[in-house]
């Protein structure tokens, strides 16, 4: 199991070998913005190769365009050497190219081979044995066990994701684009995903990943490049990833990724590090702001649902919760943002009853929920930005006066939005959805912090965001703390809880297996709540 | 967030990437909707010619049928109905709920004002028997959306199915109040007693056009107000462009599906006391102009934009009355007309299909985003 982290494969076909997949001077533009600026990019088979870079410098876009889904306007595209053009998804596909991409494209109600049998479209009679066959074979290059018949939504993020890479090799792919999939990974979920992409080198695929965690790509590239506002702004070859330590390599990306101001602050490494600062003990009110008692919520399908949660959160306070994904952590967050009924027990707000009130009314109290599925149910894509930031103010002053919409107003606020959490969209107007990933976090964020919240639920807050940006999102969940502002933080992420939380709680098949105060050796305690917590119910 | 702050926003050399400007966007709208009503008409005439008639002199008359001498006066009294029901049909397909209801809903308001006008006739002055007669319809109508309101609101019953089903209820509710208690006694043909002809609705001074017109515009200029420039509209937009944002921003989602319901009944409501208390003054049984239908594609064709439907529903009353015209002297069926406007829908499906394929713009979700006006950024 334990394979060198850097293949030989690489150097044994050798620099000269033509490469995959190259493409030349791709340059595209959307409106307001330039997303790729004459990009130069080589993929050979046996490597991984990294594509770093902050949130909107144009990593999406260049492999939807590597991947059919979008057209360059400039630059040309080279196929094992031959010129190509890749003029849709189907064509890429054709041509070995799979893409899994940033958000999930599986129908959750379908098994799993209905899913995959979907993506083989053109035959019209569905061959149900031949799938099965080939299920078995991707399956056994990955080095995963998968049930065909499984139902998509009861399976695990990281399961749906081997689903995922399973799909986009189905046809055959010689190139395997994967963007930011280790962000929804519990560590254990990286480490299947690093062995799967290594035994995939051993095939000779060429594979680009995405990520904003600089350890991943040390530990899993072969090859680095760095883009910045759609130009490439560094690269790193194998001969000098080679034999250099974690420590000597991620102070020369963040200093590609962002220029060298911030190569300076040390705190920004640590972030990436495992040596996190932990949270010293502070003084808190003693009366709870949020209490829950013996909280109920019924699963839908394939959930768990919540099975007697009791918690509290003190103002100011900054609890985590723990846990591997589809523990009930959803579930829970929509029961107290007021999605979700609990179906027993009794969720308490300032101390009073907020069971019966609806989310609407829970928000205007000062609750907040900042869901983890920004593109599901935390915007509305076609919506542009400035609607999509006073959603949940709709009908209200100052955005509507006298029943009518106050556009000025909206733009006014949406311009404040913009500039205080660097959300980078070519203006108020732009539709949502042409965002990128961590840009339509901030813009969620913006609009769940707005206007004097009390306490505010996390589901995942830096998910998907730069380095640079999940600093910010922390200091700024810590500085809302220091004023009383309480936070509920769930995160799959244990550094991240560490580095954040005063308590830290544990969930597990819907119930919390055991709350941890943060400090010293609070981590290691927690991992091991985690999987007692499983093996008792096992 | 300080190094992202300092960037600039917009890379260099956006400005050659400006968005598209306005009339790019207009011709484009434009083109999508007109395109299908084209290809309709072309291939409509090549089934004229296959049925021995001159395609050119069928549509000349059509135009001549629907506008010369008084004719166009029909037209635009044929307006109203349509008009009335495409703000209804604007109201809940926004927010992605098909009441496909229509007939039976107008039918069963149609039928109730026929049985109450006579009552209500003589009894008070004419202007409060409108007023009541129009509110009663609208009310009645609104009433029959309820059940696959409710039915999908709180079981998420599939409402196409629902709507369909409690308006074949509806229709034959109607005949049986037409030939039950509202019978004119005096008749022996199956119908409500006739108000008389000359106190029907007040006509435009001048003009054979009654003002359920006047109140169709008022409707229509309402109906465009609400969706796009109130949170009603916005609201109903949004759970027409994801359900479960809708749910997450905290939008009572069932609630609105059912005041959506409803008011799309009150509108179609409304369109059949104009149509009945403006053209005819009583109701027969089997009577049933079928008009639900005839609106749905050019709802769509409009984008679900209330005043840019005027132009499409100005063209099918045109296309009704001088069809019945043109089909005449043709000698072929009436329901010619309806074989077109099928055309009409099956084109718009094609051209919508090669417009996304052709990445020509998001579809009807459009106007929405114009909402926040896109100021390119100057500074
Ligand atoms: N379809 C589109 N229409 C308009 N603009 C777009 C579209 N797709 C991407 N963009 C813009 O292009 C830029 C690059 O976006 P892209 O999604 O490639 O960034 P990214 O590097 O993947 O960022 P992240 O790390 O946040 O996912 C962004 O400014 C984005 O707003
Ligand atoms: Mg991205």
């Amino acid at each position: 199991m334990n394979e060198p982290i850097h293949n030989t494969t690489s150097r044994d076909h050798g620099p000269e070998t033509i490469p995959v997949v190259e493409l030349r001077g791709i340059t595209k533009a959307f409106p307001g913005v330039l997303a790729n600026d004459h990009i130069d990019l080589a993929l050979r088979g046996g490597e991984v190769h990294c594509l770093l870079g902050e949130n909107g410098a144009g990593k999406s876009t260049l492999m939807s365009i590597l991947s059919g889904m979008v057209q360059p306007d400039e630059g040309d595209i080279r196929v094992h050497g031959e010129p190509t053009r890749l003029a849709s998804p189907k064509r890429a596909i054709e041509m070995g190219i799979g893409m899994v991409y940033q958000h999930t494209t599986l129908v959750p109600t379908l098994t799993v081979l209905d899913n995959l049998m979907m993506g083989a479209l053109g035959t019209f009679r569905l061959d149900e044995a031949g799938s099965r066959a080939r299920l078995a074979e991707v399956a056994g290059m990955l080095g995963v066990d998968v049930d065909p018949d499984a139902e998509t939504a009861t399976l695990a993020l990281g399961q749906q994701q081997q689903i995922e890479i399973i799909k986009a090799l189905w046809r055959g792919s010689k190139v395997l684009i994967l963007d930011e999939p280790t962000s929804m990974l519990t560590p254990r979920g990286v480490e299947e995903l690093a062995r799967a992409l290594e035994r995939l080198k051993g095939h000779g695929m060429a594979v680009v990943l995405i990520t904003h965690k600089l350890h991943e790509a040390t530990s899993m590239g072969d090859r680095v490049t760095v883009l910045k506002q759609g130009r490439v702004v560094g690269r790193l070859e194998p001969d000098e990833l080679r034999g250099r330590s974690h420590d000597e390599l991620q102070p020369v990306i963040v200093a590609m990724m962002f220029g060298e101001q911030e190569e300076a602050e040390p705190e920004l490494v640590e972030l990436q590090e495992h040596v996190v600062p932990v949270r010293g003990a502070r003084e808190l009110p003693r009366e709870a702001l949020l209490e829950l008692v013996d909280v109920h919520v019924a699963p839908r399908g394939g959930e768990l649902g919540v099975r007697g949660v009791d918690l509290s959160v003190r103002p100011g306070e900054i609890l985590g919760i723990a846990g591997v994904d589809g523990n009930g952590q959803r579930e829970l967050a929509e029961a107290i943002a007021g999605q979700r009924h609990v179906s027993s027990g009794e969720i308490r707000f300032q101390s009073l009853h907020i069971d019966r009130l609806s989310v609407w009314q829970r928000e205007r109290m000062g609750l907040r929920y900042v869901s983890d599925d920004r593109m599901g149910e935390g915007t509305v894509a076609a919506l542009p930005v400035g609607l999509n930031l006073v959603l949940k103010r709709i009908g209200q002053a100052p955005f509507w006066r006298r029943g009518s919409i106050r556009h000025a107003e909206i733009e006014r606020n949406a311009r404040e939005k913009i500039e205080e959490f660097a959300i980078r969209t070519p203006g108020p107007g732009t539709r949502i959805g042409t965002l990128s990933g961590g840009n339509i976090q901030k813009v969620v964020l913006a609009r769940e912090l707005a206007h004097e919240p009390k306490l505010v639920v996390y589901n995942k807050p830096t998910y998907g965001l730069d380095i640079v940006t999940t600093r910010t999102v922390r200091e700024r969940i810590e500085a809302l703390a220091a004023e009383g502002v309480s936070a509920l933080v769930i995160s799959t992420d244990l550094d991240e809880l560490v580095a954040l939380c005063d308590r830290i709680a544990v969930i597990s098949r819907g119930r919390i297996a055991g709350i941890v105060e943060n400090g010293a050796g609070a981590a290691q305690r927690v991992g091991e709540l985690m999987v007692g917590g499983q093996a008792e119910v096992a | 967030m300080s190094s992202e702050t300092t960037a600039p926003s917009v890379t260099p050399g956006a400005g050659e990437t400006a968005p598209v400007p306005a009339l790019g966007r207009f011709a484009e709208t434009a083109i999508r909707s007109l395109v299908p009503v084209l290809l309709a008409l072309v291939a409509g005439g090549l089934v004229l010619l296959a049925l021995g008639t001159n395609p050119i002199t069928f549509y000349a008359n059509v135009w001549s049928g629907g506008v010369d001498f008084t004719a166009w006066e029909d037209t635009i009294m044929r307006m109203a109905p349509l008009t009335l029901i495409a703000c209804g049909l604007i109201f809940v397909f926004k927010a992605g709920i098909w009441n496909l209801g229509i007939d039976g809903q107008f039918l069963l308001a149609g039928a109730v004002i026929a049985g109450l006008a006579p009552e209500l006739y003589g009894n008070m002055p004419d202007a409060l028997m409108f007023f009541i007669l129009f509110v009663v319809a609208g009310v009645v109508a609104s009433v029959w959306t309820i059940i696959p309101a409710m039915l999908r609101a709180y079981y998420g019953v599939n409402e196409i199915i629902t709507s369909l089903m409690t308006s074949f209820i509806g229709i034959n509710l109607a005949n049986i109040l037409i030939k039950g208690p509202f019978q004119d006694a005096a008749s022996n043909v199956p119908q409500t007693k006739a108000i008389p002809f000359t106190n029907l609705l007040p006509t435009i001074p001048g003009t054979r056009i009654h003002v359920g017109v006047i109140v169709a515009a008022l409707a229509a200029v309402a109906t465009w107000y609400a969706m796009s420039r109130t949170s009603f509209g916005l609201r109903l937009a949004i759970l027409g462009a994801n359900a479960r944002a809708a749910t997450h921003v905290g939008i009572p989602v069932a609630r609105l599906i059912i005041v959506s319901f409803m008011v799309s009944g009150l509108f179609i409501g409304l369109a059949a006391a104009s149509e009945i208390m403006g053209i005819w003054g009583y109701v027969r049984a089997d009577w049933n102009p079928a008009f639900g239908l005839l609106v749905v594609p050019l709802v769509f064709l409009a984008r679900f934009n209330a005043i840019a439907v005027i132009p499409f529903v100005a063209a099918l009353a045109l296309l009704t009355i001088g069809g019945d015209f043109a089909t005449q002297e043709a000698g072929i069926s009436n329901e010619f007309t309806l074989l077109l406007v099928g055309l009409v829908l099956l084109f718009m499906g094609v051209t919508e299909l090669l417009g996304r394929n052709r990445n020509l713009g998001a579809s009807y979700l459009q106007g929405i985003r114009r909402k926040v006006r896109v100021r390119e950024e100057t500074s």
